[in-house]
């Protein structure tokens, strides 16, 4: 049985992310390194999904699917750490407070299965919420 | 290039001699020359006071800590920013102007040529991109070397050809002009949170006192024969009592003789004196020991000074004399930036505001006025603010209306609210000198000029010299109606004449010139020695390559003009 | 035969390594291999030279295709959509040189534009807590050689500054601190266990977002006071047990990153930190530093805050600089469409902005300055591909700890490429050709 959980999101910077946006953000693996979403596995079996499963992750300001793993950095129960990209920012908390700086870290976010939904590129995830046309 | 004529002018240049004789100075080709021809263009300086461009000696003008403190202060640039227009860029920021606004209030009072008091190496190349954003003046940057590593470690062993040698190296590699000491020793303690407040207290590890500093870099800098002396910020500034650690650091330079080409006599220069010349013990027996210091400047004459007159403004102190600022945001709760540079030295920013209706603030005042009226020759005692500490440059022309009238200076006596301490504090009461007009021009520069070793070039309108001209609206022959006149006058100059360009007519900025970076080339014998040593500390202990420290490109030093200093022999 | 280029500076982070050395071809002209830098460095150099790399601007046409165009003409454009506009932006410049940074700041002013640059999104909010407190600081080497007490805070240096901790903070064998690694203790506070964490002597697990009361019972701590139970998630014993840690060193130093400058305390999380390195003062001594994320957003403050007067978030637009952050920074005016014109240069809105925000920029005339292809010119109008500083042309960059180092010219661009110097210099010209101004 598949769970809508909730968590608290952070972002933030990951090797794989830092070489990727160096080897080319319009390619597959920038999608590899950031398109994702790193949960305890606790969190994992309360979703009720194996690790390396499409997921939609919501947000008061967004949503995108990302495929999520098991926590390389972890444990850390109750916190999902998406690298940071267009992924995560189409759910963090925009806003700043006054103070100009967006709230990247500490989203309240629900995580479902989505096992059938695309994880879109990097460069057509940004051109779509946009909708900018692509030639 | 043009040709100039400005006729009719009062000349002040204690260079030659002249004590406002009416006097046509003639510009050529960049230079002071003795006549030229019939289609030079006219400059009307009739009932007008002429003197050559003003020197500044010691400022806090382009650097790490003078930008920390841009940084860290939003306000102040608040109520003074003027908006770009004409030849000028957008210029703001009252007491840490930016580099556009730098160079424009000095060249607008006169001022063409200036020194930045303190270099970190490390970060010789943030100071020089400021100054080749700073327009007009042409500038030149002291390293500091009073609490350096490899300094410390020669010294220490007493081997001056290698502090020497040391030296001339570090100013190639920073393009810098003289050595600087800051708080001699006591820095480097701040690397572990400690100080030294007299010359005999030893710097922790490197086991050296700072009289053993002081003395080692004055011999080493006459070894070499640099156009400037050594240039002294002394232990224990701004505590009571300090005049005591003025006089035993000055005492070090006795019976040394000056050894250059340059014309310099002195073998040490003290700046910002007014900080070093406190008495009592605690704030609330302060007192100015501005006559004790004094009277030995005055009997020694191997030695400089500059004043540091306080401005009584909210202001910002910026120095590396970083256990200091640690102390005094300790004193004021104000905001407290501090860095610590690997190796050579720190830096500490506080704001601060002094307050006339403070007395201990009113007193520094006074102690600073007490300096330029008691010291008797004034082509050793020079006007600074120690910008910004005591207060903004933009002042000089506030100090020396205090030093031209008596009035001016009785109205800020009578205006302080603790007036009776003020006088019963210091001998400002009894002092009536007014200085005169060719005396402003010894202090600000001929006095300067030859001090830096820079007489040949700058400081006088003698023919042969940079025709670095200036003249200011005030009629020497005219009784003084209302001192504020004369502040009016150096704050906004008539015509202002650098190398030969003219970059300021009725005060405002009309050009920017083509400004120089001055710097020092000595160069000495071979030294493996010390190379070695270079070598070793940049693989061991710096954080960046030797390579990276050397590298000095024309994009950031676009116009260098190198003294040159032949020291090997 | 090959070159070696030795004390080569890479251009990625604020680490700044100057101690790279790239073996290049006998004819100077390919990159062959690279030594001593971190992975995200080599990738760096190593794909600087890819077979598809975009070599002349394009310019997006109405059915979103790009058509290839000249740099004059892509000039012309940039110029043409910054004077124009009422209020421009000028965003970016964390990964190019001084010299480019300055050229676009003499454009700024002629436009009356916004110029802002990344801190708007990693230590902004770090710089409004120096402004309110100031900073107890002190430059790498100092660090190398006399720190023995190292606190990474909301921080993960082995993903973000990869040789950092080689370099400068845990292992280096400095002049006080020989036995490197053994002459030091480690604090790590973060809600995961970070690899930077595994590094560490004390990991503190926080409750995420709660640094604030930490940073503040760390302080009460110091002064022998009463704590409650847990504080942030962590038992009150753990916290004087750390701050007795933090007491009994020489030389202790606080670096500290997004995890304190992105939550939701921001700018106060960051007062307080400095507030504890103001205290640890008391006791001995301690200095607090910033995990500066691009190589060169330092050197883009220090140029801004010297020629301007403030470090980011300047607004030009009246003729006279203002800085009010939340008001003139860049993420506000894209929220509130406050800009009708934006020229991104050495730097990526497009990937790391709240996609809120990029919608924006998607809607007004753009221009993004960048070698690669990004989400940001995914959606600008105008992709203009550019040298790279640190490889195919030099300037100057200011590390972390505001050290200046020139970074070097290593192999030359593509064939016709030009820089962003060399481009904005194009632009400025046409600007001042319709702006009037000699």
């Amino acid at each position: 049985m598949a769970n809508k959980i909730s968590l608290n999101l952070i972002s933030g910077r990951t090797i794989q992310q830092g070489m990727c946006i160096e080897t080319g953000k319009e390619k597959p693996t920038y999608r590899t390194a950031c398109g994702i979403i790193e949960m305890d596995p606790s969190d994992l079996k309360k979703m009720g999904a194996w690790k390396n499963t499409n997921v939609r992750v919501t947000s008061e300001y967004g949503t995108v699917v990302v495929k999520a793993i098991e926590t390389t950095q972890g444990p850390h129960p109750g916190v999902g750490f998406i690298p940071m990209g267009p992924w995560a920012n189409s759910v963090v908390n925009p806003n700043t407070y006054s103070t100009g700086m967006p709230t990247f870290k500490g989203t309240p976010v629900t995580v479902e299965v989505a096992i059938n939904e695309p994880i879109l590129l990097g460069i057509e995830l940004v051109q779509k919420q946009c909708g900018v046309k692509v030639g | 290039m043009s040709e100039y004529i400005i006729k009719n002018g009062h000349v002040f240049d204690p260079v030659q001699g002249i004590k406002g004789d009416k006097k046509d100075i003639a510009i050529k080709d960049g230079k002071i020359v003795d006549k030229v021809g019939s289609s030079a263009k006219v400059v009307d300086a009739k009932d007008k006071t002429v003197m050559a461009g003003a020197v500044e000696i010691h400022a806090h003008i382009a650097g790490p800590k003078v930008n920390l403190g841009r940084i860290y202060r939003p306000e102040d640039k608040l109520f003074s920013y003027v908006p770009k227009g004409g030849n000028q860029r957008m210029a703001g920021g009252f007491s840490i102007p930016t580099t556009f606004k730098t160079g424009y209030e000095y060249a607008k009072m006169g001022y063409t040529t200036c020194m930045e008091a303190a270099m970190p190496p490390l970060f010789s190349r943030h100071v020089h991109e400021e100054i080749r954003d700073t327009p007009i003046i042409d500038e030149a940057a002291f390293p500091v070397f009073g609490n350096n590593w490899f300094v410390l470690e020669y010294l220490k062993n007493q081997e001056i050809e290698n502090t020497a040698a040391y030296i001339a190296w570090l100013l190639r590699a920073t393009k810098g002009y003289a050595v600087k000491v800051v708080n001699p020793g006591g820095t480097e303690a701040w690397g572990w949170g400690l100080n030294c407040l007299t010359v005999n207290d030893p710097v922790p590890y490197f086991d050296i006192t700072p009289a053993e500093i002081i003395k080692g870099l004055i011999e080493a800098n006459e070894y070499l024969g640099l156009p400037h002396s050594m240039h002294i910020h002394p232990n224990n500034l701004g505590n009571p009592g300090n005049y005591e650690t003025t006089l035993d650091t000055l005492k070090i330079a006795e019976g040394i003789k000056a050894k250059n080409k340059f014309g310099r006599e002195q073998v040490l220069h003290l700046t910002h004196t007014q900080f070093h010349s406190y008495g009592g013990t605690n704030w609330g027996d302060f007192e100015s020991k501005a006559k004790e210091v004094t009277d030995y400047v005055n009997k020694n004459k191997n030695i400089t000074i500059d004043t540091g007159n306080v401005t009584l403004d909210e202001t910002t102190t910026m120095t590396a004399d970083g256990p200091f600022e640690h102390h005094l945001t300790g004193l004021n709760h104000l905001k407290w930036a501090n860095v610590d540079v690997e190796l050579e030295t720190a830096a500490g920013v506080v704001p601060y505001i002094y307050s006339p209706s403070i007395s201990v603030c009113a007193i520094q005042w006074a102690v600073g006025i007490e300096i330029p009226l008691m010291m008797k020759d004034p082509m050793r005692c020079f006007i600074t603010t120690d910008h910004p500490n005591a207060g903004p440059f933009t002042r000089y022309p506030r100090v020396i209306k205090w030093l031209m009238s008596a009035k001016a200076r009785e109205t800020q006596i009578n205006a302080f609210k603790h007036k009776d301490k003020v006088l019963s504090q210091s001998a400002i009461g009894t002092l009536d000198r007014e200085i005169s007009l060719y005396e402003i021009a010894q202090m600000t520069r001929a006095g300067p000029a030859k001090s830096l070793g820079l007489s040949s070039m700058i400081g006088g309108l003698k023919p042969g010299m940079d025709a670095d001209v200036v003249v200011y609206n005030f009629n020497p022959d005219k009784p003084v109606a209302d001192p504020d006149q004369i502040e009016a006058a150096f704050q906004k100059a008539s015509h202002v004449f650098k190398s030969g360009v003219e970059v300021v007519t009725d005060g405002e900025i009309v050009s920017n010139g083509n400004k120089r970076t001055l710097w020092v080339n000595a160069k000495t014998k071979e030294n493996p020695q010390v190379m070695r040593d270079i070598q070793e500390k940049f693989l061991k202990y710096y954080s960046v390559s030797r390579a990276n420290y050397e590298a000095l490109g024309h994009h950031i030093v676009p116009n260098p003009y190198a003294i040159e200093v032949d020291a090997g022999q | 035969m090959t070159k070696a280029v030795t004390d080569v500076v890479c251009p990625f982070c604020g680490t700044l390594c100057d101690d790279l050395e790239v073996t290049v071809s006998d004819d100077g002209k390919q990159i062959l291999e690279v030594a001593n830098a971190c992975v995200i460095g080599t990738a760096k150099f190593m794909h600087s030279q890819a077979k598809d790399r975009l070599t002349r601007p394009r310019m997006r046409q109405e059915d979103g295709s790009w058509k290839e165009v000249s740099y004059e003409e892509a000039a012309d454009y940039t110029a043409k959509i910054l004077a124009g506009a009422k209020k421009p932006l000028m965003y970016g410049w964390s990964s190019t040189n001084c010299e480019a940074q300055s050229m676009g700041h003499e454009i700024a002013e002629m436009c009356g534009a916004v110029v802002d640059n990344t801190a708007a999104v990693c230590h902004g909010t770090t710089l409004i807590a120096v402004q309110d407190i100031g900073l107890p600081s002190c430059t790498l080497g100092e660090i190398k050689n006399r720190a023995d007490r190292i606190i990474f805070w909301g921080c993960n240096p082995a993903h973000a500054h990869p040789r950092h901790m080689s370099r400068y903070s845990i292992f280096p064998r400095g002049f006080f601190t020989g036995k490197g690694q053994k002459s030091r203790k480690v604090v790590v506070v973060d809600p995961r266990l970070t690899d930077t964490a595994r590094l560490a002597d004390i990991h503190i697990q926080i409750e995420q977002g709660r640094d604030y009361e930490l940073l503040n019972a760390l302080r009460v701590a110091l002064n022998n006071e009463w704590l409650p139970d847990v504080v942030a998630g962590v038992p009150k014993e753990k916290i004087r047990e750390v701050a007795d840690v933090l007491k009994s060193g020489r030389f202790g130093i606080i670096f500290f990153g997004m995890g304190v400058t992105q939550t939701l305390s921001k700018n106060h999380n960051i007062d307080e930190a400095i507030a504890l390195t103001k205290h640890l003062n008391e006791f001995t001594k301690y200095s607090i530093m910033p995990m500066r994320g691009h190589y060169n957003v330092t050197g883009s403050g220090e140029v801004l805050a010297w020629q301007f007067g403030f470090p980011y978030s300047v607004d030009l637009s009246r003729g006279f600089a203002r800085y009010n952050p939340g008001d003139t920074s860049t993420i506000d005016l894209l929220a509130r469409g406050e800009v009708d014109a934006m020229l991104t240069i050495a730097s990526d809105p497009g990937a790391h902005f709240p996609i809120s925000c990029v919608k924006h920029l998607a809607k007004i005339p753009s221009v993004c300055i960048d070698p690669h292809q990004t989400p940001t010119s995914g959606v600008s109008k105008l992709h203009v591909p550019v040298a790279f500083v640190g490889i195919e042309v030099g300037g100057n960059a200011y590390r972390m700890d505001n050290v200046p180092i020139d970074t070097r010219k290593v192999v030359e661009p593509p064939e016709g490429m030009k820089t962003d110097e060399e481009f904005l210099t194009m632009v400025r010209d046409r600007v001042k050709k319709i702006k009037g101004v000699k």
